[in-house]
């Protein structure tokens, strides 16, 4: 009886290639016409001028929403599939035993591949040091793997190109290094609650599970399902926000508060990003129309970087396993790591 | 008396995990006490580092995904 109604209570499948081939041919089709289709709308339906502020805004907010929505469809199902690959666990298993210095770039390194959720940052902090991980190296995988997320990624990339999107990371990558290190070698570890110290080497390591493809493909959709529809609110409320920027802002007022003249305007920028945390997407199309106003590129990759990086959220939640004062440290160390990348790419980039 | 744990501190995921198991429960048609396991110590004591954990009768049955409620429903008839 359980059988059967285990079968009944499924819905049909369609046979998984034939879905994916519809799927990626039309979203092939949705990429080709948008940007036209955009542009007729504005400019031939709506009989907007071209190069009028109202037109510009329009044009830029129908072009923006569906391309974003696009690639946040398209790139972060693939990105989670891959990411899928990729568990905290997995990762636990390959730092054990490492050298500091290997270590920390291999936390760094994986903590860019591995999907982070808050809600799991006390478990996995308690299971790398349980797991006998040097504290420096559990920090570096803190700090990249929020910082660098599949969302910003599929931004950047779509809005600002390839190389701003690897800079990005790379930068990433580097503040989490360098910051694991100095955190290390700061021998904080009596700031770390002394239950997580207690359970060291009372856990074996975890079983591996193996997921099937079907598995693995329903849960990317499913979460970037989830992710676009929590997002979208936040997207549109910043895309029209661009859409101004880009159709009325002043390009002098930008290059006033933001740009190089302006000494303050990347430690401002970090300071506005701090509470911005879930709305990550949201701001990039602000950013965008930013930098098409002038913004300086340091200026730009601190403010992305801060919203992720520098979040009270996460350390109220860290609270949990460790004090206040290697909290502190954490985000100082991280902000300092964000300023300096700021200022320097504002002074290579001129 | 099967016994399901879900793992994790009370987000959304967790939620609809124990949503999925209480679902999956009724459709593998078996009896069952589905316990939540909110205490990070007790979650990491089981190794889960990634949240929501699914643990069928001590035995971890996921973890860092949300498996459908069919999913469920099967690893509790396979037993």
């Amino acid at each position: 009886m359980t059988t059967l109604a285990l079968t009944r209570g499924r819905r049909p499948h369609l046979p998984l290639p034939l879905l994916l081939a519809v799927a990626v041919t039309a979203w092939l089709i949705g990429w080709l016409i948008e940007a036209p289709l955009a542009g007729w709308i504005s400019f031939d339906l709506l009989r907007l001028e071209h190069g009028s502020q109202l037109g510009e805004a329009v044009a830029f907010f129908l072009l923006d929403v569906p391309k974003v929505l696009l690639l946040l469809l398209g790139i972060v199902t693939v990105v989670t599939l891959i990411r899928g690959f990729f568990s905290p666990e997995r990762v636990r298993s390959a730092l054990v035993g490492r050298g500091l210095l290997a270590g920390t770039v291999t936390a760094a390194s994986f903590g860019v591949v591995t999907p982070f959720c808050s809600c799991s940052a006390v478990p996995l902090f308690i299971g790398f040091v349980e797991a006998g991980i040097p504290l420096g190296v559990t920090f570096a995988f803190l700090i990249s793997s929020p910082m660098v997320n599949e969302v910003a990624l599929v931004l950047l990339w779509g809005l600002f190109g390839p190389w701003i999107a690897l800079l990005y990371m790379a930068c990433g990558l580097v503040v989490a290094i360098v910051g694991g290190l100095i955190i290390g070698r700061l021998g904080l570890e009596r700031y770390v609650e002394d239950y997580v110290w207690a359970m060291q080497g009372t856990v074996g390591p975890g079983i591996e599970i193996k997921l099937t493809p079907e598995q693995r493909l329903g849960d990317a959709w499913r979460y970037t399902k989830d992710l676009v529809r929590k997002i979208t609110p936040y997207l549109l409320i910043g895309i029209g926000i661009g859409a101004l920027i880009h159709g009325y802002a002043p390009t002098e007022l930008v290059a006033a508060i933001g740009g190089r003249s302006n000494p303050l305007a990347v430690p401002l920028v970090v300071l506005i990003a701090i509470p911005l945390y879930s709305n990550a997407a949201g701001t990039i199309p602000i950013v965008q129309a930013l930098l098409g106003k002038g913004l300086p590129l340091g200026t730009t990759l601190a403010f992305m970087m801060s919203i992720t990086a520098i979040s009270l959220p996460e350390f109220i939640i860290l609270r949990r396993v460790i004090r206040w004062q290697l909290i502190a440290v954490f985000a100082t160390v991280v902000t300092i790591g964000i300023l300096i990348v700021g200022y320097m790419f504002n002074v290579l980039v001129s | 008396m099967r016994k399901i744990e879900v793992l994790g501190p009370g987000c959304a995921n967790c939620k609809r995990l124990e949503a999925n198991a209480h679902e999956a429960v009724a459709m593998a048609g078996v009896e069952a006490e589905i316990v939540k396991v909110t205490d990070y110590r007790e979650i990491a004591a089981h190794g889960i580092l990634s949240t929501p954990g699914l643990i069928i009768d001590g035995v971890i049955r996921s973890y860092g995904r949300i498996p459908s409620a069919g999913d469920i429903a099967l690893w509790l008839t396979e037993g």
